[in-house]
């Protein structure tokens, strides 16, 4: 009998020891699983959504595969979580996930109370407000005494809650937690304004009964940045996810598309030469193949491709570049150089 | 483990005689002792290893975060609330709204809770029968699913506040709510409460002269209605020495959304029906199980002796079923309380919601669970303590 409390004792003791080694570095724990685990969103269209076959389809998503091509030289090596706002930031704290990629906004406290390191932004975004054409509000100033459905566990709220009170109008705020629970109260008039994310309310207002009766206000209220992120604590993997978004754009930049990328292998430019590996370098001091941003460009393409694929005009969100629009065309997307 | 039967009797004959290690009661403070150290090694081992994750992922910790300002609006809220008040103060909003829809819930799932079970237990074969459909029917499907009935069946059926329903003066039904006129805010307001507490004093006390007087000379005295009409007479007379003020509240539609007078919101609501009507399935049958532990035969016997069918159920049935009633319905209560949690799936601002937000702007998620712990924890120890207190209040007392 006491024995066997003994024995149970020392189970449990070394059970919990176990938990206290030091879980290896993120790199080479992705690399020795053998894939990477990213955290999407489940459900917005043209960011992270499953489709209709199962298979995942986003510019967030595809940005993993970035990753996994750049690792693995695999773009398919990659495995994704669907999360919602609330349980994100912790599924990345607890090693749940090994890179974040659900639009989330770079804010300072994030980045310091949250423990996480943001990457290059892969979308610019900001808050909007759509609202039932019927009601006949033309700015976002005459919104005084509205009621507001609103996503919680955002920046949503407190840009929101900002906004009014800087313009020293009185709102209602209605919260729920599920973006198509939310969709639907605010279709059926519950709300007078639905708030969140321009790029969010464009996919909403595509899946309305009636996208015409409602428009998205030209006021956009807040910066939204949104970048991948992934936990403090390794440099290394950290600068691989940063430059294969920047790769992405960079590509772009130099007219390497999908297409063109094998042909481009026997480009002259040395830029060309020293960003696909012909003159290797590049990967020794990332620790990948000389041939990962090869590897990106091939599998996924570059955020031209990307962008056009999953939110550009010809998709049914339709959005224009804009910010998202190389530097070159006025936009905010640059790259330092691949040397 | 074995039992010496003769160390048992030596211990009763010889207690000094015996060694402590064969002693089984010491022995016993050793185990427990031991277990207790067990318990605080692992809960220390546990604190200590999340702090120094965490301090290693360099995420903030602590409960400093309480002072900062909120930074977000809450729908509804019993006390004055505005996004420029502190976490603490937001958070106490959703604990008061929390608070809020389980005391209304509470009581209104006792009332329709007895009603049905009464009903159930009925000889009239088609209320019955109603009542038996109710609780099999509401029993089985999820709460959550209710929930989003009742709340769909608010903004999907009323009309927008352009076109409310106006069904009596100064009250609208829309899909904003129920909005009606309030008597405006008037210093009698106060006196008029404290007229009303004054005579429910007044009708403790003749309450308990009423019994002293019955128990020496057999006369009954109605403390009960007499209490009901001082609780009105009184208030009332203070109403009228004021002037009595009729100044009215009255809702009016400005923009987008009714100014003035009270609303109650369609998330509210649907929160308060959906836990209403699905626990008060489980109140009813707990209710007609306590009413068949009487038998039949002792309200044959009260009936009898001419007690009237009033004084039956309150002399001779309900003592005896609330014995059997208390305990499972204070379990009852507590579920109530612990579903009203469910409120962030449609929009209501409970402790739950309000707290998820912190988490979110703060990331202090380890902080914020714990708070959702002790705060659900305060509220079920605290009912507890009460339904146990009224329990031994109402236990059968044996000589």
């Amino acid at each position: 009998m006491r024995l066997s409390r003994l024995t149970v004792l020392v189970i449990i003791l070394s059970l919990l020891a176990a938990g206290v080694a030091f879980a290896g570095k993120d790199l080479d724990a992705v690399k020795k699983k053998g894939f990477i685990q990213a955290g999407v969103n489940g459900g917005v269209f043209g960011f992270g959504m499953p489709d209709s076959k199962g298979v995942w389809k986003g510019l967030d998503v595809d940005t993993a595969r970035a990753f996994a091509a750049a690792i693995f030289g695999d773009a398919s090596k990659v495995k994704f979580t669907p999360l919602t706002a609330q349980q994100r930031f912790t599924a990345l704290q607890s090693g749940e996930i090994d890179v974040l990629t659900r639009n989330a906004t770079r804010t300072l406290s994030r980045e310091t109370q949250l423990g996480l390191n943001f990457v290059t932004v892969n979308y610019y975004d900001g808050q909007g407000f759509m609202i039932a054409k019927k009601l006949g509000v033309k700015s976002a100033k005459d919104l005084d005494g509205a009621t507001v459905c609103v996503l919680p566990g955002t920046t949503t709220e407190q840009n929101a809650a900002d906004y009014f009170r800087s313009n020293n109008m009185k709102w209602n705020p209605v919260v729920i937690e599920s973006t198509s629970e939310l969709a639907k109260t605010f279709f059926a008039g519950r709300c007078d304004v639905l708030t969140s994310d321009a790029s969010q309310l464009a996919g909403t207002r595509a899946v309305a009964p009636n996208p015409n009766d409602y428009a998205i206000m030209p006021e956009i209220i807040s910066k939204e940045p949104l970048a991948p992120a992934v936990r403090h604590g390794d440099d290394q993997f950290r600068d691989i996810v940063d430059f294969a978004v920047l790769a992405m754009i960079n590509a772009e930049e130099m007219g390497i598309t999908s297409k063109n990328v094998d042909a481009k292998l026997k480009s002259k430019d040395p830029m060309v030469q020293r960003f696909l590996g012909v003159i290797e370098g590049n990967g020794k001091s990332l620790g990948l193949d000389e041939k990962w941003a090869y590897n990106i460009i091939k599998q996924v393409g570059n955020y031209g491709e990307i962008f056009e694929r999953n939110v550009g005009v010809n998709t049914t969100l339709g959005i224009e570049r804009g910010l998202n629009a190389l530097w070159t065309n006025g936009g905010l997307m640059y790259s330092p150089p691949f040397k | 483990m074995k039992k010496d039967p003769s160390i048992a009797t030596d211990t009763e004959l010889l207690p000094s005689a015996v060694p402590a290690w064969r002693d089984p009661a010491k022995r016993a403070i050793v185990f427990q002792v031991a277990a207790l150290l067990l318990v605080a090694a692992v809960s220390y081992y546990l604190y200590s290893n999340t702090q120094s994750n965490l301090e290693r992922q360099s995420i903030a910790t602590g409960f400093g975060f309480l002072d900062m300002e909120a930074g977000f609006e809450i729908g509804e809220s019993v006390v004055e609330y505005s996004a420029a008040d502190s976490y603490a103060d937001a958070l106490l909003v959703g604990a008061l709204n929390t608070i809020k829809v389980s005391f209304i819930g509470v009581i209104l799932t006792i009332i329709l809770g007895t009603v049905v079970g009464v009903a159930r237990l009925s000889s009239n074969w088609l209320i019955s029968k109603l009542a038996a459909g109710y609780i099999e029917v509401m029993q089985n499907i999820p709460v959550l699913l209710q929930l989003f009935f009742w709340y769909a069946i608010f903004y999907e059926s009323f009309p927008s506040p352009r076109q409310a329903l106006n069904p009596f003066e100064g009250v609208f039904l829309c899909n904003r709510g129920l909005i009606f006129g309030v008597p405006e805010s008037h210093a009698v307001h106060g006196t008029m409460a404290w007229a009303f507490v004054a005579a429910l004093a007044i009708g403790w006390l003749l309450n308990r002269w009423g019994r002293r007087r019955q128990a020496e000379t057999g006369q009954i005295f109605p403390a009960v209605r007499v209490t009901l009409a001082l609780g009105i007479v009184l208030p009332l007379l203070a109403w009228v020495f004021a002037g009595s003020p009729t100044a009215m509240d009255i809702p009016e539609l400005r923009g987008f959304n009714f100014t003035g007078g009270v609303t109650v919101s369609p998330e509210f609501s649907a929160l308060l029906l959906g836990l209403v009507f699905y626990t008060a399935a489980f109140v009813a049958e707990i209710v007609r199980a306590g009413i068949q532990s009487v038998s039949r035969g002792q309200v044959e016997a009260a009936m009898a002796v001419g007690l009237r069918p009033g004084q039956v159920l309150h002399l001779v049935i309900l003592p005896q079923a609330l014995r059997v009633i208390i305990p499972p319905l204070t379990s009852q209560m507590l579920n109530l309380t612990k579903n009203s949690s469910l409120a962030i799936a449609i929009g209501y601002a409970d402790f739950v919601a309000v707290t998820n937000t912190t988490i979110n702007q703060t990331g202090q998620a380890i902080e914020g669970v714990a708070l959702i712990m002790l705060i659900y924890l305060s509220f079920s120890l605290s009912t507890s303590l009460f339904m146990n207190w009224y329990n031994k209040k109402m236990a059968l007392v044996e000589r």
